[in-house]
């Protein structure tokens, strides 16, 4: 035993408490950002992400939000921001800012602000945040777009604040160019805010720890999770596969075809022949593919392997550019998401014939979002306390099933984030959710069911009309079953005359009417002559499914069918 | 309440029964093994005992407090009713897909918890509000009616209501409630308006359909209860503790059992307000370590830090979002799976972990010698010289160090190439640096610096890690009162009776309309003096008035008081300025220009706190000198330091003792830090602060 004063550097037990402490400050940088935000993608559902950098911008440690996209697209922003201010311009007060598609988190809606943190005169390390905003001016958040200066505002990298002092210019251009100037501008103060509490946390802790810098506990931290995260890649057999997936894209089907291969100390995925651009704005720039094939990849192998430069680097994602996964600026990408969010399932393809029963078959994929923009009637007089209103709502269909579980309903996956109340949104605006329930039958058969996705039916309130921004896929490619799984359901929508109406963009909802829409289904796991008969009954009992499909699909006779329903009609627990 | 009266709490927890009798002048408390198939046994026995052992006869107790953890049990272990749901038609499926999000994300077999009602017990009914109150569908009574033969024939025994906007109008709800009443007049039934009248469908109508799912078993437990004690010559009223940390009468808590869930923890909180009360402190953090967990509250200007929601039931490693959440008024507190008993283990970075899975009772931490293999807290405390192994809990159990070393060594000292004493060290680090985590970012949420707080420890572990969590939250003071054993059941009695109303109904202040301000607080005030009245019929009782605003389009409001006065003749720039000054000292600066809105209105009703003797200030302070000494490693210094050991009757007021040192009793032992100076105070308190520099 040593004594403290003597000791030349913090004892292993202290760079444990220090690494602790690292992801807790970040954890407590995100939560300040959801108590101050204003816009519902950041403060509902979580659509956010904070996270720590040593001087070389190197990510030791990130919050676990909503959001697997910021993931990477994170680690890999810093070093963008250090190439572009360059060091010896940072100074203590300086906030940075960027919604570059490809140096930020892909698309414009995303704003990223950097801090360098400095103890007393020493420049030590970074910290960095983004959250999604709900509006940056252009066409406003939908896929029409047919180039990236058709969907906003454009701020490249630069100082937000210069030695403490914000730059009353750029702040000026940004009021001018959105729809909802004050609400962007208190989500950057509480962006900056947010990066503010962790630089306080950090400076506490360096002054506990009595560090000068951050150089020891990096290196803790990342030799440790290399050394973790190269053990399970290298504990796996080694060998290539080759993944796919369609979905319907919007001008046309979508192919993301991606090559995995599992080498000594890397994973590498190769989307070469994977489907060229689209003409409108669903393109995911790399960081964002990257972000969630890497995402796909540590939930099969490293899950309990903390976010950081060390334990992402081994998974290398590469693809051609300008193929939907790797667009290039200017091609339109606001909804990213809608391709980003189906590359874990081309991923599992190519996984599950490499490292089987280990990941589940395909899910809804992509969130199923929408946007109405509610106002006063034009065909006839509106009402005097008509008004108009922007209301965003994210919701979930059903995740694939498992090789051991059933899907998970309406919850979402890959993304994390969190569905809105309809009270809350129906205090936003004049709008009326009738119905958000599971959606019976729509879980894909198999050993383990895929999860439900669910019923949503949306209309205004008397006196109002209004538009739709549809953000929905899986229309004419539902998932896909695996290992002899059956389909999951696939999207519907509709006017509630039976109008039929499209899976994206911009629509017209005339006064009075409601639109109908179905969320997909995830797809079954294994042979359904293999599901468990018990299982079979509960979900009929519980309405999962329909008498008729338990008939016809799932093989019971009528009189159990009846006999089932009976007792469930009786209270009996299944 | 009169301090001559006897008085008796009770406190069932998941071990144990704690009694106090209060005599006016003399605690006198045992404890018993909770008899998990009737409670009451275990209450009757404590009372005997504590009767016994004070002379008293049942018939003389003017007055009993009782707190439990049955409601909080029954929700985990799903042991609840058969119970029905009927809501508004189209969201039949609102407490199953919760916010569809995943509460953990790197888990590919994650499990969601199962609703508390199955699919098939949760009906639909044609009717609807808007957001504003306005019937859009009025409720179809004729549906209604065949609703309701088919609820009777499938024969639940309780039913909740959940009707979508009922906070803004509840008269479907109460149609509803008043059919059920008519036709299945046996089954209980809970209203959402009248549960939990807060916006948010999932948390409203999960909160009432938890306390439908209990309230058969709750009603049938306080009758059975009252009968029991009454029989017993225990004739006085009976009082249930609530989780906002007051008292409701027995009638109440039967009919809202919901309210219950979490009241020991509450009654500790109050506990800590007591002796913060006492020893006249403003900023206190209350910081309770039992066997499982530990639980971490603020309390300033003497009163506990209260929430408006909270989790029960988590079903994942104390996660965030992995149980269900129950919208009452509750004390706010962190509560995070790190106990004497909870495990530790070397994960995949070779970073040591502990808990939340803790070796419990049975088969406890290494050193009890009855089968547990795996490190406990309790364990790393015994080889760090925190624990004299002859005398744990009274001598009552003799701890094993060899166990405890065998332990450390193979789970956690092999894995990081250490030897058992460092992997000590390194898991007690771990579990007090768990537990500082918490307290911090329960400290920024609440826009609250640490440093000027004092710590109060209780429970069971607290006194043995409460000086390593100061030191490591920058806390200089931290005391340890007497009766920590039991401090839940003491916090019972300490507890005004109270009640909190709320109501949801938002407000811009570019709106502002002083009129209506004054009938929704009016009436909220009347609800819960009302509903004070009825539990004591003379104390006087008080009106807490409190707004939650926000500017409009943010998602978390933050509480602002109103005094009477502003409470009945409302002013806008008055309630501007509270809100920025609130805003401003919690986030640093307020945002120019945007319109602020009031989303929650809220009136505490309480009967004046129970009034508290100073303590009286120690005049000369006197240096002990001990002979005992006892070797205890010091985790700030990394070193094995020469402690001095003494029985806690040793330190009377004025006593003084410099760290490194332990003092003993029955039910604790308090760690007292090299950096640090434990005095005896004139209440029998151990004062444990940073020594002054010279």
């Amino acid at each position: 035993m040593y004594s403290k004063s003597t000791r030349p550097q913090p004892s292993n037990v202290q760079y444990q408490v220090m690494w602790n402490r690292l992801i807790s400050v970040v954890e407590e940088q995100a939560q300040a950002l959801v108590r101050t935000a204003f816009s519902t993608s950041v403060r509902e559902a979580g659509d956010l992400s904070a996270g720590v950098y040593d001087k070389d911008g190197k990510m030791l440690a990130q919050a676990v939000t909503g959001t697997p996209g910021h993931v990477n697209a994170m680690a890999d922003a810093v070093a963008h921001f250090i190439r572009r201010i360059r060091p010896e311009n940072f100074a203590s007060g300086d906030i940075y800012i960027t919604n570059d598609p490809w140096e930020g988190t892909g698309h414009l809606h995303d704003i990223t602000i950097v801090t360098p943190s400095f103890y007393g005169e020493k420049f030590v390390g970074f910290f960095a945040c983004t959250a999604h905003v709900v509006d940056i001016g252009g066409r406003g958040f939908g896929a029409d777009a047919n180039s990236v200066y058709e969907e906003g505002l454009y701020i490249p990298i630069m100082k937000f604040a210069s030695r403490g002092t914000v730059d009353e210019t750029l702040i000026k251009i940004i009021r001018g160019n959105v729809r909802e100037p004050d609400q962007l501008v208190g989500d950057i103060y509480a962006l900056a805010t947010c990066n503010e509490i962790g630089h306080r946390r950090l400076i506490e802790m360096m002054d506990e720890f009595s560090l000068s810098d951050i150089c020891g506990i990096s290196d803790f931290i990342l030799t440790n999770s290399r050394r973790a995260t190269l053990e399970r890649i290298n504990s796996l057999v080694r060998g290539v596969a080759q993944g796919e997936m369609r979905s319907d894209g919007y001008s046309h089907p979508v192919d993301l075809r991606v090559k995995l291969s599992i080498q000594k100390d890397r994973i590498l995925c190769d989307f070469s022949d994977t489907s060229g651009l689209d003409k409108k704005g669903i393109n995911c720039p790399l960081v964002y593919t990257k972000a969630y094939a890497c995402y796909a990849l540590k939930c099969a192998i490293a899950p309990d392997i903390p976010n950081n430069a060390a334990s992402l680097a081994p998974f290398e994602i590469i693809a051609p550019e300008n193929t939907i996964v790797n667009a290039l600026h200017p091609a339109p990408v606001a909804l990213r998401h809608v391709i980003g969010h189906m590359v874990p399932d081309a991923v599992y393809a190519a996984l599950d014939q490499l490292l089987p029963n280990l990941v589940p078959a395909e899910g809804a994929g992509c969130l199923c979002n929408f946007q109405v923009s509610l106002r006063p009637r034009t065909d006839v007089q509106a009402p005097l306390n008509a008004r108009r209103a922007e209301v965003l709502t994210f919701n979930s269909g059903g995740s694939g099933a498992r090789p051991k579980l059933d899907g998970m309903n309406a919850t979402a996956f890959p993304s994390g984030v969190m569905t809105m109340p309809v009270e809350a949104t129906e205090q936003v605006g004049p709008v009326i959710i009738w119905r958000k329930e599971l959606r019976p039958d729509s879980g894909g058969v198999g050993r383990h069911r895929g999860g439900l996705g669910q019923f949503m039916e949306v209309g205004a309130q008397e006196g109002h009309e209004f538009d739709i921004q549809a953000m929905f896929d899986r229309l004419d490619h539902p998932a896909n079953g695996r290992q002899g799984g059956g389909m999951g359901a696939p999207t519907t929508i509709a006017l509630d005359n039976g109008t039929a109406m499209k899976g994206k963009g911009k629509q017209f909802v005339p006064h009075g009417h409601r639109v109908l829409m179905a969320f997909p289904g995830g797809a079954g796991y294994g042979p359904l002559a293999e599901r468990n008969r018990a299982e079979i009954l509960r979900d009929l009992a519980a309405g999962y499914i329909s008498a008729e499909a338990a008939i016809d699909f799932y093989g019971l006779d009528v009189a159990t069918v009846s006999d089932t329903l009976s007792k469930a009609k009786k209270g009996h627990v299944f | 309440m009169l301090n001559s009266s006897i008085r008796l709490s009770v406190d069932i927890g998941g071990t144990f029964t704690d009694v106090v009798l209060d005599k006016g002048d003399a605690l006198i408390s045992t404890k018993v093994l909770t008899t998990h198939q009737t409670p009451e046994n275990a209450i009757i026995e404590g009372m005997s005992y504590v009767c016994k052992k004070s002379g008293v006869n049942p018939e003389q107790i003017s007055q009993i407090i009782h707190g439990t953890t049955l409601a909080t049990n029954a929700l985990i272990e799903r042991r609840g009713a058969k119970t029905a749901l009927i809501t508004t038609k189209g969201f039949r499926d609102v407490i199953e897909m919760r916010t569809e999000s995943r509460f953990e994300q790197y888990d590919l077999n994650l499990t969601l918890p199962d609703p508390l009602l199955p699919r098939n017990f949760r009906y639909t009914i044609d009717e609807r509000m808007q957001a504003d109150g306005k019937v859009l569908i009025p409720l179809n009574c004729q549906k209604l009616d065949l609703l309701v033969n088919e609820i009777k024939a499938a024969g639940f025994e309780s039913i909740a209501i959940g009707l979508l906007h009922s906070y803004a109008n509840d008269a479907h709800e109460t149609m509803i409630a008043k059919v059920l009443a008519e036709r299945i007049p046996d089954a209980m039934v809970s209203v959402s308006s009248q549960v939990s009248p807060q916006m948010r469908e999932y948390e409203r109508f999960n909160t009432t359909i938890a306390n439908a799912y209990i309230k058969p078993l709750m009603k049938s437990y306080l009758s059975r209860l009252k009968e029991r004690l009454a029989n017993e010559h225990a004739n006085c009223p009976i009082f249930l503790m609530h989780s906002g940390g007051g008292i409701i009468s027995l009638e109440n808590a039967a009919e809202f059992p919901v309210r219950l869930v979490e009241s020991g923890p509450a009654g500790g909180a109050v506990f800590a307000a007591h002796i913060a009360a006492r020893h006249g402190l403003d900023k206190v953090l209350s910081f309770d370590m039992g066997g499982t967990t530990a639980k971490i509250c603020l309390i300033k200007d003497q009163t506990p830090k209260t929430a408006r929601a909270f989790e029960v039931a988590r079903t994942y490693r104390f996660k965030k979002g992995s149980g269900m959440p129950i919208s009452i008024p509750v004390i706010d507190m962190v509560e995070i799976g790190a106990g004497g008993g909870s495990l530790a283990h070397v994960d995949s970075m070779c970073q040591i972990r502990v808990g939340p899975e803790s070796a419990g009772s049975e088969p406890g931490p290494a050193c009890y010698n009855r089968s547990g293999l795996e490190p406990a807290v309790t364990d790393a405390d015994l080889v760090l010289g925190k624990l004299d192994p002859t005398n744990f809990a009274g001598g009552s159990i003799i701890l094993d160090p060899l166990a405890s070393k065998t332990a450390l060594q193979l789970h956690l000292g092999n894995a990081l190439n250490m030897n058992a004493q460092t992997a000590a060290f390194g898991l007690s680090e771990v579990v007090d640096e768990n537990m500082a985590n918490a307290a911090r970012v329960h400290a920024v949420e609440n826009g609250e610096d640490l440093s000027e707080f004092t710590m109060i420890a209780f429970g069971g572990a607290a006194p043995l890690h409460a000086g390593r969590l100061c030191e490591k939250l920058g806390i200089k003071r931290m005391l340890v009162p007497t009766g920590a054993g039991v401090g839940s059941a003491i916090g019972f009695l300490c507890a005004p009776f109270s009640f909190e109303a709320n109501r949801s109904q938002f407000m811009r202040l570019s709106y502002f309309d002083a009129n209506a301000i004054k009938v929704i607080l009016n009436d909220l005030n009347s609800e819960a003096t009302t509903f004070v009245r009825s539990c004591n019929p003379s104390a006087p009782i008080a009106a807490e008035f409190k707004v939650y605003m926000r500017y409009s389009g943010q998602g978390w409001e933050i509480p602002v008081q109103l005094t009477k006065a502003q409470a009945q003749t409302p002013d806008v720039d008055t309630f501007q300025a509270l809100f920025e000054r609130e805003y401003t000292l919690l986030f640093g600066r307020i945002v120019d220009g945007l319109d602020v809105e009031i989303t929650v209105w809220s009136v505490n009703a309480t009967t004046p706190a129970q009034a508290v003797t100073p303590v009286e200030a120690i005049q000369t302070l006197q240096a002990l000198t001990t002979e005992k000494t006892r070797a205890l490693f010091d985790p700030s210094l990394e070193i094995v330091t020469t402690a001095a050991e003494l029985p806690r009757a040793d330190l009377t007021p004025g006593q003084q003792i410099g760290g490194p040192a332990v003092i003993t009793e029955d039910e604790t032992t308090v760690v007292v830090p090299t950096s640090r100076v434990a005095t005896g105070l004139s209440d029998g308190t151990i004062d444990v602060s940073e020594k002054r520099v010279p």
